[in-house]
């Protein structure tokens, strides 16, 4: 079997993941920053830890802004909902996932002005044209760091050097490069980052998170959900400070326990090092699929502008039909359709038929990329009879 | 003469988690202990330290940007 289905979900894991989850469930158990025993402070200390972890993978600065959420489309509707106000501009990328295009379009609805800044056939968007969509009224502007279908790189430093200068937020949603590509949230200029742990970072699904820079004011955030924090619980009323106000509820901490143990895990094998390893594996097999009458890539086609995604489809077969062959015939678990990111489709050309998706990851090789190639080349073969 | 004591008030349990390793970056004694009944009704944790390292723990957390509720003797 070939798991080619990690811009989805990754998998497998380290062993050192389920491992601290065992840990956790086995000998602690306890709920994090309620109660002041030792194991609810130990607790504690393990969520403390994935926030610190969270903060040397990306370079923040203080891991009391790092809020944990059950996945980054919750990190995503907390930055929009809020700190976005009827009246406010806000301004996002034709590759955006709905995760960031579905709650844009209902703020839309209740007054927020929305401009999407349309990017190349390849996915590419252009500063310049970020910069022209600027208004008076501009508050934030939400980015893609990289494509969900194509694997495109957006330019995140560069509009972030334009939010700064105009002095508006920058949120980038950093579910395809947490972990597979080096992110410097201070650097890059990023007031507000929205991670998931399930993805390349090899954490559990039901983990993600929201880190808020020094340039957010959260008194003027209100938070998406309220309720128990294990602080000020003698007040009736939510807590202005991080991270209690973002972190109602119990967390789930047994998966943050998994997830510090995979970012611990990135941490040593050095997103370079993984960045590395997942070029080859996307040059590569842009280069023989590309070379397969009939199979048309999508994307830049060129693996240091985007990530280990590749999409593409093969002439006179359905994605759908490619995927389920794929699977059943030559075991390779790979994601068709249009991937929860229909303005991405169709600024690609590919909506509504969606495309055929590789998403290779950390622990794939080299010979699983020749053996997918050519399972497409097969299936290539018999779609041109 | 035993040690007295005072506790350090801090805004959650994760800030009590960061304000111990602030204080032992610092060389300064300290422990997490839940937060006397006298002082707060709430559940949460606080940090002691000795009375005679109070001044020194209020710079240290001070100028690592942690925020203090307050700190009561014990």
């Amino acid at each position: 079997m070939i798991y080619f289905d990690n811009a989805a979900t990754s998998w497998p894991k380290p062993p050192q993941v389920a491992e601290a989850m065992m840990h956790f469930l086995r000998d602690v158990g306890a709920n994090p920053g309620r109660s002041a025993h030792r194991t609810a402070v130990e607790s504690g200390r393990i969520v403390y830890a994935a926030r610190e972890a969270v903060c040397e993978l990306v370079n923040a600065p203080d891991p009391l802004r790092v809020a944990f959420t059950a996945n980054v489309t919750v990190a995503l509707n907390m930055a929009l909902w809020g700190l976005l106000r009827p009246g406010d501009h806000v301004i996002t990328s034709s590759m955006e996932h709905n995760s960031v295009m579905r709650p844009l379009r209902a703020l839309e609805r209740k007054g927020v002005e929305l401009t999407v800044v349309r990017c190349s056939p390849e996915g590419f968007l252009n500063p310049a044209d970020v910069q022209a969509a600027i208004r008076p009224n501009t508050r934030m502007i939400v980015l893609n760091h990289a494509s969900n279908v194509a694997g495109t790189i957006l330019p995140v430093r560069e509009v972030g050097h334009i939010a700064h200068a105009h002095n508006l937020l920058l949120l980038v949603d950093a579910a395809q490069t947490a972990g597979a590509y080096p992110i410097d949230v201070q650097a890059d200029g990023i007031d507000l980052l929205a991670f998931t742990g399930h993805k390349s970072l090899l954490g559990p699904m039901g983990t993600g998170g929201l880190v808020l820079g020094p340039r957010v004011d959260v008194s003027r955030m209100e938070p998406l959900i309220r309720g128990g924090t294990g602080s000020r619980s003698e007040r009736e009323e939510q807590p202005d400070f991080l991270p209690d106000m973002l972190e109602s509820g119990t967390p789930n901490a047994v998966g943050i326990a998994g997830l510090e143990a995979g970012i611990r895990w990135v941490l040593e094998r050095g997103v370079e090092a993984i960045r590395a390893h997942e070029m080859a594996l996307a040059q590569r097999a842009i280069d023989g699929l590309r070379a397969i009458p009939g199979v048309t890539v999508y994307g830049p086609l060129d693996a240091a502008r985007q990530t280990a995604t590749v999409s593409f489809n093969i002439a006179g077969m359905e994605p759908s039909e490619a995927g389920l062959r794929l699977d059943e015939e030559h075991g390779i678990l790979c994601r068709v359709g249009l991937h929860c990111a229909p303005a991405a489709h169709k600024t690609l050309g590919t909506f509504p038929v969606g495309t055929v998706r590789f998403g290779m990851g950390v622990f794939n090789t080299a010979d699983e990329v020749d053996a997918a190639v050519a399972a497409v080349e097969a299936l290539a073969r018999e779609a041109r009879r | 003469m035993s040690e007295t004591y005072s506790v350090i008030l801090v805004h959650s349990t994760s800030h009590a988690i960061r304000a111990e390793k602030v204080l032992r970056a610092a060389g300064i004694p300290c422990k997490m202990i839940p937060v006397p009944r006298h002082i707060s009704s709430d559940c949460g944790v606080c940090v002691r330290v000795g009375r005679a390292d109070v001044d020194a723990a209020r710079r240290a957390l001070e100028a690592a940007g942690l925020e203090i509720e307050d700190i009561r003797d014990i």
